[in-house]
């Protein structure tokens, strides 16, 4: 009776530990724990409330400098379009089909110019989020484009977009 | 084997040497005449085809230069036959000009259901990058409990699986949206689409190691790329089949699918499956990357811009016969082509010879995979007349392949045409017909 009981005892005992340890073998804990601080300079995605968004300022007419220079060359004169895709077109354009302004800042920072993606300055993504924001109608001429204004910026299609699959998100 | 007498068809019987039954229209023949192809086959064409090599041999048949000669040294890596030279992927900026370039599958020339990896399909924003592999790191943040990265060392201690996954480009088969039928073959109109044994670690894996606070409702995927490529992505999907696939068709990822790692989101559409994947992000609410706005979306019925159109719905296209495969006599052939869905798997395909009048039940290869490229197969005799080929699925989930007016009821009719590589259209996967003449040519039409 003894044995039979104490086998009762352990068996469920060690059949725990077994899966706990199991479990913690499953893992081979190779992940090298890191913190936000070291992913300062790869963390450079921005929401569309501006969290992410660096220090910095831009005009329009900061914007257009920099565009001719860099940007004319396949978005055309004025965005109008050319090798690449018009930025102010009559149809698929900024205006109506980015529903934040943020994403204008984000894909110009992350993968313009098409040469050299990563190589302007902030000031000059802001400027050129200006100029091609100005282009579209959507701020003023002398607006400036900073992480305080950019997310406040209404763009016209706001509103006009609806996600085709509601129930998988 | 031995011969029997008579060949069950289900309900049906016949003897052999007797022409198989016509299914459906045209000449389309049981496919379970495919079961049995030795015999049945054999008797269907034995009256026409096989006399010419008896009737016209006065003279024995030679033997041929390369049965009298050493052959070439095995090479380390293997390259395709060098007759085999024009099966390659059409490229639309092969010097890497500043736009974005598509690399397309050659689906005329291939058969079977998986892609070699140097004829995967490719769209990237500026070619592909060189990453050294023992630099390359994976970094996983945002919302979890302890932010991580993972060499490529690493992963490849994790426990791993291999699947069979097509991967789609959302604008895939868009030329089937002009007004008028676009003069292109199979590799213009349908070539963004391919499918791999895909090898990896599964996402939840590793999540399950950072750990995920409960706001995470999507993640951001990022590619260590140039223009380091985003797409928004549910955590649904995340923890559903996603996979940090490293592998592809048993060697690593080709350069221009991933290499070294890319994300692999099974079924849904091909941006989506980040290539060069070097970061993961978990965060609240879409980030409204390019991809999911200026690109990737439509606005078709309604005022509203669709966005987020995940799976790829379900599709086939007809490969054999198809533009450039001329006929060259009446006789019996095998149709054959491609069906997939990125909800599941091909339930069934139908196939009609008389443009939609009639349609006959194709035979499917197995395995039937959920999420990948399925072979039909539908023998068919052609009496030399004109015709129309299509092809028709479902799938697993309940889903058909629309018809043309199934979907322009919802979207709306094209207009205009456009240019082949143009894309007009989102994820269509309406029918595609092919009409063959009497000289056996086969061109892209409507019906």
């Amino acid at each position: 009776m003894f044995m039979r009981k104490s086998l009762i005892a352990v068996v469920p005992l060690a059949l725990t530990l077994g899966a706990m340890m199991a479990k913690a073998a499953d893992r081979p804990g190779l992940g090298k724990p890191v913190t936000e601080a070291d992913l300062t300079l790869w963390d450079i995605s921005i929401g569309p409330n501006g969290v992410g968004l660096p220090p910095g300022s831009g005009t329009p007419a900061q914007g257009a400098v920099v565009f001719a220079e860099k940007c004319e060359i396949c978005h055309g004169k004025e965005g109008k379009g050319g090798a690449s895709a018009a930025l102010a077109g009559p149809e698929r354009n900024i205006a109506n089909y980015v529903p934040y302004a943020t994403t204008v800042f984000d894909f110009t920072r992350r993968a313009m110019p098409w040469q050299q993606p990563k190589s302007l300055t902030n000031d000059e993504v802001y400027a050129v989020t200006a100029y091609i924001l100005a282009l579209n109608k959507i701020i003023g001429d002398n607006d400036v484009m900073n992480a305080e204004t950019l997310p406040k910026v209404k763009m016209p299609n706001r509103d006009g977009f609806v996600s085709l699959y509601p129930d998988k998100h | 084997m031995p011969v029997r007498r008579e060949e069950s068809m289900g309900n049906r019987k016949y003897r052999r040497g007797d022409s198989p039954p016509q299914v459906a229209g045209n000449g389309l023949i049981d496919r379970r005449a495919l079961l049995g192809r030795g015999a049945l086959i054999a008797g269907a064409i034995g009256t026409g085809v096989t006399t010419s090599l008896n009737g016209a041999a006065a003279e024995p048949l030679p033997v041929d230069p390369w049965s009298m000669e050493i052959g070439t040294a095995i090479p380390p890596y293997g390259q395709p036959a060098t007759y085999e030279k024009y099966v390659v992927r059409t490229l639309t900026n092969p010097k890497n000009e500043p736009r974005t370039s598509q690399a397309r599958t050659p689906h005329q020339f291939l058969n079977g259901t998986i892609t070699p990896n140097g004829l995967h399909f490719v769209v990237s924003r500026t070619g592909f990058p060189d990453i050294d592999p023992d630099k390359h790191r994976l970094v996983i943040h945002g919302l979890v409990k302890q932010p991580m990265v993972f060499t490529l060392d690493a992963l490849a201690r994790y426990p791993m699986v291999s699947r069979i996954y097509f991967v789609e480009c959302g604008g895939n088969s868009a030329p089937l949206y002009n007004k008028d039928p676009v003069q292109a073959n199979v590799q213009a109109i349908h070539g963004l689409v391919s499918c791999s044994e895909w090898t990896g670690v599964r996402l939840s894996t590793l999540l399950e190691e950072t750990g995920i606070d409960p706001k995470a409702k999507w993640l951001l995927a990022e590619g260590a790329d140039g223009p380091s490529m985003n797409r928004s992505i549910p955590m649904t999907k995340a923890l559903d089949d996603a996979m940090i696939a490293l592998y592809q068709n048993g060697e690593r990822i080709a350069p221009s699918n991933g290499y070294p790692m890319r994300m692999l989101v099974p079924g849904y559409e091909g941006n989506m499956n980040v290539k060069w994947l070097h970061r993961i992000k978990l965060i609240e609410e879409p980030v409204e990357a390019i991809n999911e706005t200026m690109q990737y979306t439509y606005r078709v019925a309604g005022p509203k811009i669709w966005q987020f159109f995940f799976p790829m719905e379900v599709k086939s296209f007809i490969t054999h016969p198809s533009p450039g495969l001329t006929l060259k006599e009446p006789g019996l052939y095998e149709i054959a082509g491609l069906a997939y869905s990125g909800n599941g798997r091909i339930l069934k395909v139908m196939v009609s010879a008389d443009g939609g009048e009639s349609w006959g039940e194709a035979a499917l290869d197995e395995p039937i995979s959920s999420k990948a490229l399925t072979r039909f197969r539908m023998p068919w005799r052609w009496d030399g007349q004109p015709v129309v080929l299509q092809s028709r699925a479902w799938d697993e989930a309940g889903n058909w392949q629309p018809t043309r007016d199934e979907m322009f009821a919802v979207r709306g009719a094209p207009k205009v045409n456009v240019p082949v590589t143009a894309f007009p259209m989102g994820h269509m996967n309406v029918i595609t017909s092919w009409g063959i003449d009497n000289k056996g040519e086969v061109k892209h039409v409507y019906a």
